[in-house]
C-alpha cells in the first residue's frame, strides 16, 4: 500500500520541488527564437545595405557617365572627367601578378603540408602560415615601403631589366613603387588563404586515392601528382579564385607600394593604381558631389567584382564539400 | 495491489491488460497505472515507427521494454515524456495519460511533462562545465528555484537516493566528468531525481557500463521502485529479467506481448516473443 | 630489361626527392615574409617603443619625442564599440543558425555570411560613410566602431554556429528532460558548453578588425589629440601607422615602426591566447 502511494507522499511534502519550481513560460522560448532570428537576419540586412548604399551613392555618376565610366581612362577631378579604366586595369594586372606568384608557391606548400613533409614539421608550419595571415595589411605596407621597395629597386628589378628588358614589360626607369611591387605585396597577402584552403582540399582527398596509386608502385611525388593534385583540381581552382577575390579587394598594403598613378602602361616598373587604392586615397579629398559619386561607383565596381569572384569560388569549393573550411584564414 | 497483479497467474498479454484498464475505483488508493497509453502511433516523416500500441504501465513497478534494435522501443519511451518532439517532422496519434492527464493535450507544456517524467540516457551526460553539486541541482535552478537551503537539501537527498552521496560528499565541487562511468550514470540519475519526477524513464542506462557498475545501477533501480514508477529500455534480456516486474516486447513498431516478466520469460504466449527470448533472432 | 627497370626506378625516386625539395623551399618562401617582417619590426621599432610611446600624445612635425597613447586608447575604444555591435548580433545569429531555422533558410544565411566575409573591408568604410558620416555631417568614433562591428558580424556568426554544432546533442536532451525550457537550455547549457569556442571566435574577429585600416580612413578619420566625445573623429593605431608611414619625416617613420611593433604584438598575443584556449582540440576553429 505504501509503495503505491509513494508519489502521493512526495507530492504532499511541505517543501516539494514541484511546488517551488516556476512554471515554464512559452513567451521566453518564443522571444528568444525571434531575437536570434532577428540577429541572424543581420546578414540579409547587411547584403541589402551594401548594395543599396553603394547604388544610391553612385547613381548620379552612373546616370551621367553610363557605360563610359568603365571604358574611359581620363581621371581628372578638376575637369570632372571620371573614367575608371586605369583602376580596373591596375586592379586586374596587380591581382594577376599576385596570382602568378602566389598560386604555385601556395599549392606546392599545401602539397608539402599534406603529402610530403615529415609529420612533426606540419603543425608548426601551419601555425606560422596562420600568423602570416594575421599580420595587418598596413604593417605589410609599412614593411613594403621601407624594406621591400628599396631592395627590389636595387637588386631584382635591375636584374629583370637586364634579362627581360627586350620585352615591353620590364622597360623604363625603375622607381621602386610600381605595379610589380603592388603585385608582389598582394601575393604575400593572399599566400596564407590559398595555402590553407588548398591544404583543406588536399586533406579531403580520400585515402583510397592514395592507396590505389601506392599499390601500383608509385613514388610519393607520383602519388601526390596523379592521385591527389589531379583529383583535387576543381577545389584547388576554387582556392585560387578565392585568393583572387581577396587580391582584388586588398587595399592598404598595395596603396602604399603601387605608386598611385592612374595610367595604363605595359611596363610593370611603372606605377599603377587600383580600385581600392583610389577610394582609400581620394575619398576624403573628394570636394565635389560628382567626385564623391564617382568614388562610390568605383566602390560598386569593386564590390561587384569581388562578389563575382567569391561566388565562383564558393561554387567550385562546394563541389569539394569543404566550404566550412574556406574561412580557415579570413 | 501491484503485488497481487504480479502474482496473477492469468495470461496477461496486451489484450488482456487492455481489458483490465479500469480497476474498481477505490478513492483512498493512488491510480493503479501511472501511464495509460491508448492506440499510440508515431511517424517520422513518412516512416511509421510505432504502430497502434496500447499499454498500461503500473505504478511503483519496473517495466522493461525489450526488442531488437529498430523495433521502436526507444521511440515509445520518448513518447512518454515528449522527448521525440526534438526530432523534426514527428507526428503522434493516440493518447498517453499520466495519472489521468493527457500529455498531448494542447494546453500541456512539454517542459511540465518532462518535470513529471524524468529521463536517464544511454550515455551518461553530466554537464561538462559544472561540478558534481551543480549538476544535481541545475534542473531546479534553471526551473526557477533560488532558495539555497532548499537546493542543498535536495542535493543531498537526490545523491543519497542515487546511492552516490557517500562516494562524492567531499568532492561536490569537482567536475561531474571526473567521476567514473558508473558514478556518472548515477549522477545523472540524481540529477533526474532532484526535480522530483513521478516517473523515471531509462534508455539502456547500463549499455556503456562494466558489469560491476551495471550491478549497482540495477540495485538502485530496485530501490527506487518504492517511490517511483520506472520504465526502462534494454537490449539485455538477462537485465530485463533481473530488474523488471513487467516486460513489453516490441517488434517492428508493434507491441507483440506485454505481461509480468516471469510470464514473458518462462511462458510467452506469442511465437515471436519466444523466438526473441530464446535468441533465435534480434 | 631488369637493369633498365632499376634505372627507371632510381630516376623516379630522384624525381620524387626533387619534388619534395622544391615543395619544401616553397613552404620556406611562404613563411619568409613573416620572419622578415618580424625582424624589421624589431630592428626598426624596438628602440622607439618606450615609456613615452605609451604615455605621450604625438608631437608636431620636427619636435622629437611624443607617443601614440591617443591612438592606442582610440583603437581600444573603437574595438569596444565594434564589440558592442558585432558580439551580440554575431553570437545570437550564430545560435539561430545552429539551433533553429530550417535547412533551406540556414544554407541561404550561411551563404550570405560567406559572401559578406569576402567583401573588401574598404567597402564597409564607404557604406558607413554614406550611412553615418554624410547623414550626421562628420567623422566620428561611432562611425568607425560601426564599420568594424559590421565586419565582425558575419565572422562571429560563422564561428559561433560551428562551435555550437559541436556540442553533443546529449547535453541538450539531458537539460530538456529536466523540464528546462528550450531557451534556457540553449543559454545555460549549450552556449556555456561551447563558451570556449565562442570566445575564440570573438577574439579572432577582434584581432582581425583591430588591424583594419581601410574601413577607418573615412569613418573614424584619425585625430592627433585625445578624443573627448565619441561623435568626434578618433585616432586608431593602424590609421596612425598609415599616416606616419606615408609621411616624409624620419621621426614619424620611427613612430610608425614602433606602432606597428605594438600592434603586431597585440594581435599575436590574442592569437597565442586562442591557441591556448583551443589546445588539445584539432584546430577546427582556427
Amino acid at each position: 500500500m505504501d509503495a503505491i502511494s509513494g508519489p502521493a507522499i512526495a507530492a504532499a511534502e511541505p517543501q516539494s520541488a514541484r511546488r517551488v519550481m516556476t512554471p515554464p513560460s512559452r513567451f521566453g522560448d518564443r522571444a528568444f527564437e525571434w531575437l536570434t532570428l532577428a540577429m541572424a537576419m543581420a546578414v540579409v540586412v547587411l547584403v541589402i545595405l551594401l548594395g543599396w548604399e553603394l547604388c544610391r551613392g553612385s547613381s548620379p555618376a552612373i546616370r551621367k557617365f553610363g557605360f563610359h565610366f568603365l571604358t574611359t581612362s581620363t581621371w581628372d577631378p578638376v575637369a570632372e572627367q571620371f573614367g575608371a579604366l586605369p583602376f580596373i586595369y591596375g586592379t586586374l594586372v596587380s591581382s594577376l601578378i599576385a596570382l602568378l606568384l602566389a598560386v604555385p608557391l601556395s599549392i606546392a606548400t599545401a602539397a608539402y603540408l599534406t603529402e610530403l613533409a615529415p609529420l612533426w614539421i606540419r603543425q608548426p608550419l601551419v601555425s606560422l602560415i596562420e600568423m602570416l595571415a594575421a599580420i595587418p595589411s598596413v604593417i605589410l605596407g609599412l614593411w613594403g615601403i621601407f624594406v621591400m621597395i628599396p631592395w627590389l629597386r636595387d637588386y631584382p628589378f635591375p636584374l629583370l631589366k637586364r634579362v627581360f628588358g627586350w620585352t615591353p614589360f620590364f622597360t623604363g626607369p625603375i622607381y621602386g613603387t610600381s605595379m610589380l611591387a603592388g603585385g608582389i605585396i598582394i601575393a604575400i597577402m593572399i599566400l596564407p588563404i590559398i595555402t590553407s584552403v588548398s591544404r583543406e582540399i588536399l586533406r579531403s582527398v580520400p585515402n583510397l586515392q592514395r592507396e590505389a596509386a601506392y599499390a601500383l608502385g608509385a613514388t610519393r611525388w607520383e602519388v601526390t601528382r596523379i592521385a591527389v593534385l589531379s583529383y583535387a583540381k576543381k577545389g584547388l581552382f576554387g582556392a585560387v579564385i578565392l585568393g583572387l577575390g581577396r587580391a582584388l579587394g586588398e587595399t592598404m598594403a598595395v596603396t602604399m607600394v603601387i605608386g598611385n598613378t592612374p595610367q595604363i602602361a605595359a611596363s610593370l616598373f611603372k606605377p599603377g593604381y587600383t580600385l581600392a587604392s583610389v577610394i582609400a586615397n581620394e575619398f576624403t579629398e573628394a570636394t565635389t558631389d560628382l567626385y564623391l559619386q564617382a568614388l562610390f561607383e568605383i566602390g560598386l565596381v569593386l564590390l561587384g567584382t569581388t562578389i563575382l569572384a567569391n561566388l565562383l569560388a564558393q561554387a567550385l569549393l562546394q563541389t569539394m564539400s569543404t566550404t566550412s573550411t574556406t574561412r580557415a584564414v579570413q | 495491489m501491484v503485488n497481487l497483479l504480479m502474482a496473477n497467474p492469468d495470461p496477461t498479454v496486451a489484450e488482456r491488460v487492455e481489458r483490465d484498464t479500469e480497476p474498481a475505483p477505490s478513492p483512498e488508493h493512488a491510480p493503479l497505472y501511472t501511464f495509460q497509453v491508448k492506440n499510440l502511433s508515431v511517424w517520422y516523416g513518412e516512416k511509421r515507427a510505432i504502430d497502434d500500441v496500447t499499454l498500461h504501465i503500473a505504478s511503483n513497478a519496473v517495466t522493461a521494454i525489450i526488442g531488437p534494435s529498430g523495433c521502436g522501443k526507444s521511440t515509445f519511451l520518448r513518447c512518454l515524456n515528449r522527448m521525440h518532439e526534438l526530432v523534426p517532422k514527428t507526428r503522434v496519434e493516440g493518447t498517453v495519460l499520466l495519472q489521468g492527464d493527457d500529455l498531448y493535450s494542447n494546453s500541456v507544456d512539454p517542459a511540465i511533462v518532462r518535470r513529471r517524467v524524468g529521463m536517464v540516457f544511454q550515455k551518461s551526460n553530466p554537464f561538462p562545465t559544472m561540478s558534481i553539486g551543480e549538476n544535481v541541482v541545475i534542473g531546479l535552478r534553471l526551473n526557477g528555484v533560488r532558495n539555497q537551503k532548499f537546493l542543498n537539501e535536495r542535493l543531498e537527498k537526490s545523491l543519497r537516493m542515487a546511492a552516490l552521496w557517500d562516494e562524492v560528499k567531499d568532492d561536490l565541487h569537482k567536475p561531474g566528468t571526473s567521476l567514473s562511468g558508473g558514478q556518472q550514470q548515477r549522477l545523472c540519475i540524481a540529477r533526474a531525481l532532484a526535480v522530483e519526477p513521478e516517473v523515471i524513464l531509462m534508455d539502456e542506462p547500463c549499455s556503456a557500463l562494466d558489469p560491476i557498475a551495471t550491478a549497482k545501477i540495477e540495485e538502485l533501480i530496485h530501490e527506487l521502485k518504492a517511490q517511483y514508477t520506472i520504465v526502462t529500455v534494454t537490449h539485455n534480456m538477462q537485465q530485463a529479467g533481473r530488474v523488471s516486474d513487467y516486460t513489453a516486447f516490441f517488434y517492428l513498431g508493434r507491441l507483440i506481448e506485454f505481461g509480468p516478466t516471469t510470464k514473458i520469460f518462462t511462458n510467452p504466449s506469442q511465437r515471436q516473443t519466444e523466438d526473441y527470448i530464446t535468441g533465435r533472432f534480434g | 630489361m631488369h637493369l633498365q627497370r632499376a634505372d627507371n626506378h632510381t630516376w623516379r625516386k630522384a624525381k620524387s626527392g626533387l619534388a619534395s625539395t622544391v615543395a619544401f623551399f616553397s613552404a620556406l618562401l611562404v613563411i619568409a615574409p613573416l620572419g622578415l617582417v618580424f625582424f624589421h619590426l624589431l630592428v626598426n621599432g624596438a628602440s622607439s617603443v618606450n615609456w613615452n610611446f605609451f604615455t605621450k600624445l604625438p608631437t608636431p612635425v620636427g619636435v622629437p619625442g611624443g607617443g601614440m597613447v591617443n591612438a592606442i586608447v582610440g583603437s581600444l575604444e573603437l574595438l569596444a564599440l565594434a564589440a558592442a555591435i558585432g558580439i551580440p548580433v554575431g553570437v545570437l545569429g550564430g545560435v539561430y543558425l545552429a539551433e533553429y531555422g530550417s535547412a533551406r533558410v540556414n544554407s541561404l544565411l550561411r551563404f550570405l555570411a560567406d559572401v559578406l566575409n569576402g567583401v573588401p573591408s574598404i567597402t564597409w568604410g564607404v557604406v558607413v560613410y554614406g550611412l553615418v558620416v554624410l547623414r550626421f555631417k562628420g567623422f566620428s568614433a561611432y562611425a568607425g566602431g560601426l564599420a568594424l562591428g559590421l565586419i565582425m558580424i558575419p565572422l562571429i556568426i560563422r564561428t559561433t554556429e560551428e562551435v555550437i554544432l559541436l556540442v553533443p546533442n546529449g547535453y541538450r536532451e539531458a537539460a530538456l528532460a529536466l523540464g528546462v525550457s528550450r531557451w534556457k537550455t540553449i543559454v545555460h547549457i549549450v552556449m556555456k558548453t561551447a563558451s570556449k569556442g565562442i570566445i575564440t571566435g570573438i577574439l579572432l574577429a577582434l584581432a582581425r578588425v583591430g588591424g583594419e585600416t581601410a574601413p577607418l580612413l573615412f569613418t573614424a578619420f584619425g585625430n592627433r589629440f585625445w578624443n573627448h566625445n565619441l561623435s568626434e573623429p578618433i585616432a586608431a593605431l593602424p590609421l596612425q601607422i598609415f599616416t606616419y608611414a606615408i609621411s616624409p619625416y624620419d621621426d614619424w617613420h620611427r613612430q610608425a615602426w614602433a606602432g606597428a611593433l605594438v600592434l603586431v604584438t597585440g594581435i599575436f598575443c590574442v592569437n597565442v591566447l586562442v591557441r591556448i584556449l583551443t589546445r588539445g582540440r584539432t584546430a577546427s576553429i582556427v
